[in-house]
């Protein structure tokens, strides 16, 4: 893995540097994470002839997708300097609600989607709420809504598997055909809200306000922008990204579960660590979390392809985790 | 008060602010004229800040006026002083460090495109903030290349310069400038000096809060003494000592018999 290491080195921002070299500066931190992506296609590629194909790319997105949607929300709340710890078990709790009230109840399965949404958002706006007016840590907030969140999945679910849900559900899993390849609309919905947070990350003044609290929120304060404003609305749009990461779910496994997403918050957090988003907020780019989200996807799917035990993924990961985080302390020190 | 018939910029008469027990201002009047420098010194609990945030908008006072120009008003917030053409310069940098230049120069004050590009997509007008981030730099004579550069490759002195091109460039009555060189080193303070004559002279009256009595003699036109939650005197710096004006903050010279001097 050493190799990552040194492709991220220019990721420092020099103080002599040429404008510009500096003005893309905030491209630079993804730059590493993109040449690990690449160097471990190149290296799954060598090593499987089924890795480089059509269908497993599309494998590996639609593996990825809960996740990396998980991680858009997660990505804006870091860039505020805040942290989520609950966002797979609201999204757990958003998916049984939705997938329980459509079969159970015999709820409209648009309604029942609609109202999954706003149970999550409502959970994002807690968060929001608790975090603004009460001035807790986020890490403590979220960490007591994961609690609430998961206890009520379960209270609620009785801890039922949801089946046969309708297929307005499931819709999202499935697929159309480009050449040979069938890929989900869910990768195409997942890719469309990429594209659409990093439009309003770094064309609109939302934005740049969301990087500038992360930066110096006294600053933000002192410029006559209404920061709790600002954080409640970040929570909220979390929130909701967190009930469209169940529905994603609930369409790729045709289940609602009341189980699911136990690890999604710490894997969404690595996701955005390694797409070299700094977890002490106001640096980061959206496209960085998604080459975060399908580095995991891709060494996951590699390695089971070339038939080594999926726990060195977790191993690699590991390494890779502490690797982003060290080259951000790393850039951080020689910004001050 | 040697006004010479002149309509204070800004004006405070017998602000009062009291905070439980303790009483902040005991009656401060104040007044800033057309085109100068005045410094504000005071020993620490003379009322320094809180005379500096009721006239930014940050406190209320509980009794007193405030006038500008001659005009009665009232600043419910630090937004409404800004509306009224204060701008205010934090001593610890209020910036945004990974924000380039012309981002912190905009900042809440952002420029949309024009059209549907603006109005309906929200878009930043990204060049035309750059253009114009520049034209206020240069106003300033502060020599920065390129306004997408992140406001920490910069020194602590040019990110002041970024602060105080930033109020420059909003204020059109009043520049308030809070401890600008209290964060910086000796030569970078010097740059920041020279900024404040720079906003003078074209045309804009600075406030400025500072302990450095060197810097207070060498910048400003007047000194305004604060103590005990008053004001007990205005020197002029070319006919008082910094030591005269250390002994009226002190109470050791009674300012009264000093002020009408000034």
């Amino acid at each position: 893995m050493s190799s990552v290491v040194t492709t991220e080195q220019p990721g420092g921002r020099p103080k002599t540097a040429g404008r510009s070299f500096v003005a893309s500066s905030g491209m630079l931190s993804t730059l590493g994470p993109l040449a690990a992506l690449i160097l471990a296609c190149v290296f799954f590629s060598l090593k499987s002839d089924r890795f480089f194909t059509g269908s497993n790319f599309s494998l590996i997105f639609q593996q990825t997708m809960v996740v990396g949607v998980e991680a858009i929300g997660q990505t804006l709340i870091i860039l505020t300097a805040g942290i989520d710890l609950s966002n797979g078990a609201i999204m757990a709790l958003s998916g049984i609600l939705m997938s329980r009230l459509a079969v159970n109840n015999g709820v409209n399965p648009f309604l029942a989607i609609l109202l999954g949404f706003l149970l999550a958002a409502a959970f994002g706006l807690l968060n929001g709420v608790l975090v603004t007016s009460i001035r807790l840590p986020p890490f403590i907030v979220t960490l007591g809504t994961l609690n609430i969140a998961f206890a009520l999945t379960h209270i609620y679910s009785q801890e039922q598997t949801v089946t046969n849900v309708p297929g307005a559900l499931t819709w999202l899993g499935n697929t159309f055909d480009v050449g040979q390849t069938a890929i989900t609309y869910g990768t195409v919905l997942m890719l469309v809200l990429y594209a659409f947070t990093w439009y309003m990350l770094s064309q609109t003044k939302t934005g740049r306000h969301i990087y500038a609290i992360g930066n110096n929120p006294e600053a933000v304060r002192l410029a006559g922008i209404k920061t709790d404003r600002l954080l409640l609305i970040v929570y909220t749009a979390a929130g909701l990204f967190y009930g469209i990461a169940a529905l994603l779910l609930v369409a790729r496994t045709s289940v609602g579960d009341p189980n699911a997403g136990q690890t999604d918050n710490l894997d969404s957090i690595t996701a955005v660590v390694l797409g070299g988003t700094s977890l002490f907020g106001g640096r980061g780019l959206i496209i960085g979390t998604l080459i975060g989200a399908l580095i995991v996807g891709v060494f996951r799917n590699g390695l089971q392809l070339i038939g080594v035990s999926s726990i060195y993924q977790v191993l690699i990961t590991g390494i890779l985790v502490i690797l982003a985080v060290a080259v951000d302390q790393v850039v951080r020190r020689r910004s001050r | 008060m040697a006004t010479n018939g002149v309509t204070p910029v800004l004006e405070a008469r017998g602000l009062v602010k009291r905070y439980g027990q303790v009483t902040a201002l005991d009656g401060a009047d104040f007044e800033l004229l057309p085109g100068e420098v005045l410094a504000v010194i005071g020993d620490n609990g003379a009322g320094k800040s809180t005379l500096i945030k009721a006239l930014s908008g940050a406190i209320q006072p509980d009794a007193g006026e405030l006038l500008m120009e001659g005009q009665p008003v009232r600043f419910a917030n630090p937004l409404d002083a800004r509306r009224h053409g204060i701008e205010t310069v934090y001593q610890d940098l209020a910036v945004a460090p990974a924000l380039d230049i012309a981002e912190n120069l905009y900042l809440g004050r952002e420029i949309l495109r024009p059209g549907i590009l603006g109005s309906v997509f929200r878009m930043l007008d990204r060049k035309r903030m750059v253009a114009e981030a520049a034209d206020h730099m240069q106003n300033l004579k502060i020599g920065i290349q390129s306004m997408r550069q992140p406001v920490e490759t910069l020194s602590g002195g040019q990110r002041q310069g970024v602060a105080v091109a930033r109020s420059a460039a909003f204020a059109t009555r009043v520049i308030i400038m809070d401890e600008p060189t209290a964060a910086l080193g000796v030569k970078e303070s010097h740059m920041v000096l020279d900024l404040i004559r720079e906003v003078r002279d074209r045309g804009l009256p600075v406030i400025l809060i500072s302990h450095n009595m060197p810097q207070v003699f060498e910048v400003a036109d007047r000194v305004h003494i604060q103590r005990l939650g008053r004001r007990v005197a205005v020197v002029n710096p070319r006919e008082f000592s910094a030591s005269d004006a250390v002994a009226i903050m002190t109470g050791a010279m009674a300012g009264e018999k000093v002020s009408d001097a000034a």
